[in-house]
């Protein structure tokens, strides 16, 4: 709603227009709700790490498969069943998905959680964040495959909100 | 843009999708997961809840007929751009729908499909249907100005 203009010298006088702001406004982070933190945390008690972090993963390599140009070290990625089978796929998928358990535990302080890992991979990886968005996706589609019942439409906009909110955590220490 | 193996695998996956099912639960899905999306569809009547979401019969009517679309498109692979280019005029001149939703959509509907077909919806055809859905998307799009 806008400030009214007065609408006479007198009003000019006695009132105070524009309001002025003096104070620094407090650093907009996501908010979960209760429900959609116990939707998560309920969804995350049943998921094995190692498999869906490692197919994960893996499906990120397949379906946007420049994203392999991060891990050139990682050996035979000449094909799906190579990916899906790949043992350094399956345990850096684990220790992804070990950070976004993290995540779980920290959602109220993403940014910070993710502070260090933030700065490494603008850093050091030199990662555009396009691809935590995208991975943070490929999660989401492992999940409804594994949990076709669980994963209620409630269940994924909780689970998009976090995703969301872990690349945008990921992205925040760019420069 | 696909391979004829592409095209096949996808084509027999979609022949077993319940058509009048998926679209609905997809453009239901799309309002509860992005509620700014609800805007477009004023009309539809009661959008309080999920629950409200996926079973008004406006929703479902509307996700068929989307999902219909996406069909025909199946059809015509190889021209996109021309199988969606009414639609896409539409969608600008009228509908005034921000492209960036049709992305959203496409994403909703393979996670849709993920959720039905399970281990079936390997990583081969989450490419495939992700650059079908892209494609589309990217038609849709083609006309605005």
């Amino acid at each position: 709603m806008r400030n009214k203009r007065p609408h006479s010298e007198e009003a000019a006088q006695t009132c105070f227009w524009p309001i002025r702001i003096t104070s620094k406004l407090p650093d907009t982070m996501v908010h979960f709700t209760t429900e959609e933190k116990a939707a998560v945390a309920s969804l995350w008690a049943k998921v094995n790490v190692e498999v869906v972090g490692g197919e994960s993963l893996a499906r990120l390599l397949i379906v946007y498969p420049w994203t392999q140009r991060f891990f050139d070290s990682f050996g035979n990625l000449y094909s799906e069943s190579a990916i899906m089978g790949n043992p350094k796929v399956k345990a850096h998928g684990r220790k992804v998905l070990n950070s976004f358990g993290n995540a779980i535990e920290h959602m109220d302080d993403l940014k910070g959680t993710f502070a260090d890992l933030s700065e490494l991979h603008c850093d050091k990886l030199h990662v555009d964040p396009e691809n935590f968005r995208l991975l943070g996706n490929m999660i989401l589609i492992v999940l409804a495959t594994h949990f076709s019942k669980e994963f209620t439409p409630q269940m994924q906009a909780s689970w998009q909100k976090l995703t969301n909110a872990v690349a945008n955590a990921l992205a925040h220490k760019y420069h | 843009m696909l391979s004829a193996e592409e095209k096949a695998a996808v084509t027999s996956l979609f022949a077993k999708v319940k058509v009048d099912e998926v679209g609905g639960e997809a453009l239901g899905r799309l309002l509860v997961v992005y509620p700014w999306t609800q805007r477009f569809f004023e009309s539809f009547g009661d959008l309080s809840s999920a629950d409200a979401i996926l079973g008004n019969p406006k929703v479902k009517a509307h996700g068929k007929k989307v999902l219909d679309s996406f069909c025909e498109g199946l059809k015509q692979l190889d021209d996109l751009k021309g199988a969606f280019a009414s639609l896409s005029e539409l969608h600008c001149d009228k509908l005034h729908v921000d492209p960036e939703n049709f992305r959203l959509l496409g994403n909703v509907l393979v996670v849709v499909l993920a959720r039905c077909f399970g281990s079936e919806f390997s990583p081969e055809l989450q490419a495939s249907f992700q650059k079908v859905v892209t494609g589309v998307a990217n038609a849709l799009a083609h006309r605005y100005h």
